[in-house]
């Protein structure tokens, strides 16, 4: 946990110092409305977000699923995707305090910090349940890949990679062209990271962000529930 | 005899990761955006400014491209060692040490992650690009200097990896701290060093020796003054840089190895 935090601050640092060097070289100092303290909020917010919502993906259940031991969960007298969304949320609890909060603390005493308005706290943490809600869908779904490909590796690779690049991780939304923007926020994307951070910053209407991430998060939900009814009805899995 | 050895390790561990081809060709795809990763930055961001930290956009490139080549091409030797730890943890690094080859060649050698090569890949088509849109001079000195220094880079950023990763004799967890310095290193000199500043640049660039992977050979290539004063004959010195933290990780793992106790049972 202290290890992890601690790669955390390193790449919030080298990220804080390329987009603070990019701002001083902007008209203004500004870029797409972002100043220094909205940057640096941005920043360590991402950082702390990171490993909350999972980011690179996981591969608990593509494991289970390629040993063949996906079978005994299917037997449990539960609902694999709802236990596993229960699984994920106590996760996420249990990363909030010890992965969400160390980073943006470090953020907040060592340079210029944002917080948000009193009202935009609970829009906030709402935001941020979303969040985990709509990357667990997508998770999901790659995970549930493997009943028809066995071996997802590639999926889940370009997955981390493209969740890195497109959900604000790296380079503020806000700051990638028009139409570029455009295209994203018709996909669920921004709603993983950029969307709390935005709610947290104060930037865009509150309600069309949030109301993104709850489509996003019950449409995903529900293409999970469906991928999964059709994979426990055709595929054969491997193993005894 | 070792040779033949590898030889045959490596062969089987190339058919092994071709028997799911579908999946080979997407982890390869994966790989080489994954290195663009940092591209996309570099492109969003001058699509707002026209210069970072005193550099065009083609000078960036420049630096990005040679440190890119450099990391791909270490990270498909060394990369391996991040299952150290895991070897520690469950013992089986006795099993490396009963063998009659050395415990790192071992370790190295434990896969050769073929889908890495789209890295290294991604940054040579942007050294291209970078190449043909910057006013480099060449002469016999200029292109000697090019083709050394992704190997030279590669030599710095492996040598880092061994001497991060000897963490995990002693800090069996120490993986993620390692990857502040492997990753962290990809990161950092994929930049003009002018953009950090204080602490930061000076333990990046100096004493992990990011600076001569990409950022002083690209002024010497692109014949440009340090915008920080350093003095130009720095862009020269990165294969002595290279031997140095070479030495210093042999001696280190050679180190760490004898510190290593075993799991027990």
């Amino acid at each position: 946990m202290i290890a992890g935090t601690a790669t955390n601050v390193v790449f919030g640092l080298l990220r804080m110092a390329v987009l603070l060097a990019a701002l001083d070289a902007a008209p203004g100092g500004r870029i797409a409305g972002y100043d220094v303290a909205a940057t640096v909020t941005y920043v360590w917010l991402g950082q702390g977000l990171l490993a909350f919502v999972v980011l690179w993906g996981d591969a608990a259940l593509a494991n289970r699923i390629r040993s063949g031991d996906v079978v005994v969960d299917l037997y449990r007298p539960w609902d694999l995707q709802q236990a596993l969304l229960a699984e994920d949320l106590g996760r996420a609890a249990y990363c909030a305090v010890t992965r969400l909060v160390p980073p943006v603390v470090v953020g907040a005493l060592l340079f210029p910090f944002r917080w948000p308005t009193p009202e935009r706290w609970p829009v906030f943490l709402v935001s941020a349940v979303l969040a985990v809600l709509v990357s667990f869908g997508m998770r999901f779904l790659v995970n549930a890949s493997t009943f028809w490909l066995l071996d997802n590796r590639g999926v889940m690779a370009l997955y981390g990679v493209a969740t890195g690049i497109l959900c604000g991780l790296t380079v503020p939304l806000d700051f990638f062209p028009e139409w570029a923007r455009f295209a994203l926020w018709f996909t669920p994307m921004p709603a993983i990271m950029q969307s709390p951070i935005d709610v947290f910053i104060g930037h865009g209407s509150l309600w069309l962000t949030v109301g993104h991430q709850v489509f996003w998060a019950v449409a995903l939900f529900l293409a999970g529930r469906l991928a999964l009814a059709r994979a426990v009805r055709k595929v054969v899995v491997q193993g005894g | 005899m070792a040779d033949g050895i590898y030889r045959k390790i490596l062969h089987a561990r190339l058919r092994g990761q071709l028997s799911y081809r579908g999946s080979f060709l997407l982890d390869c795809l994966a790989q080489a955006i994954a290195q663009g990763g940092e591209l996309v930055v570099i492109l969003v961001l001058f699509n707002r400014i026209t210069a970072l930290g005193g550099f065009s956009v083609t000078e960036v490139l420049l630096v990005y491209a040679l440190a890119s080549t450099a990391f791909g091409m270490s990270d498909l030797f060394a990369g391996q060692l991040n299952a150290l730890p895991m070897y520690i943890r469950e013992g089986t690094f006795d099993v490396l040490l009963l063998r009659p080859l050395g415990t790192l060649p071992q370790l190295m050698a434990s896969d050769l992650p073929l889908k890495r090569i789209g890295r290294v890949f991604s940054g040579l088509v942007v050294l291209g690009y970078a190449l043909l849109h910057n006013d480099v001079v060449w002469t016999p000195w200029s292109v000697g200097l090019l083709l050394v220094t992704p190997v030279a880079g590669a030599v710095i950023f492996s040598g880092i990896w061994v001497l991060a990763c000897s963490v995990c004799f002693w800090l069996v967890d120490g993986q993620e701290l390692a990857n502040t310095v492997t990753y962290g290193s990809n990161t950092f000199t994929s930049y003009p060093i002018s953009v950090y500043s204080g602490w930061l640049r000076r333990l990046m660039a100096f004493v992990v020796p990011g600076a001569f992977v990409a950022y002083y050979p690209a002024l010497a290539l692109l014949d440009k003054t340090d915008p920080l004063g350093a003095p130009a004959w720095l862009g020269w010195v990165a294969p002595l840089v290279a031997a140095l933290v070479a030495g210093l990780a042999g001696i280190t793992w050679t180190f760490a190895v004898r510190h290593y106790r075993g799991t027990g049972s």
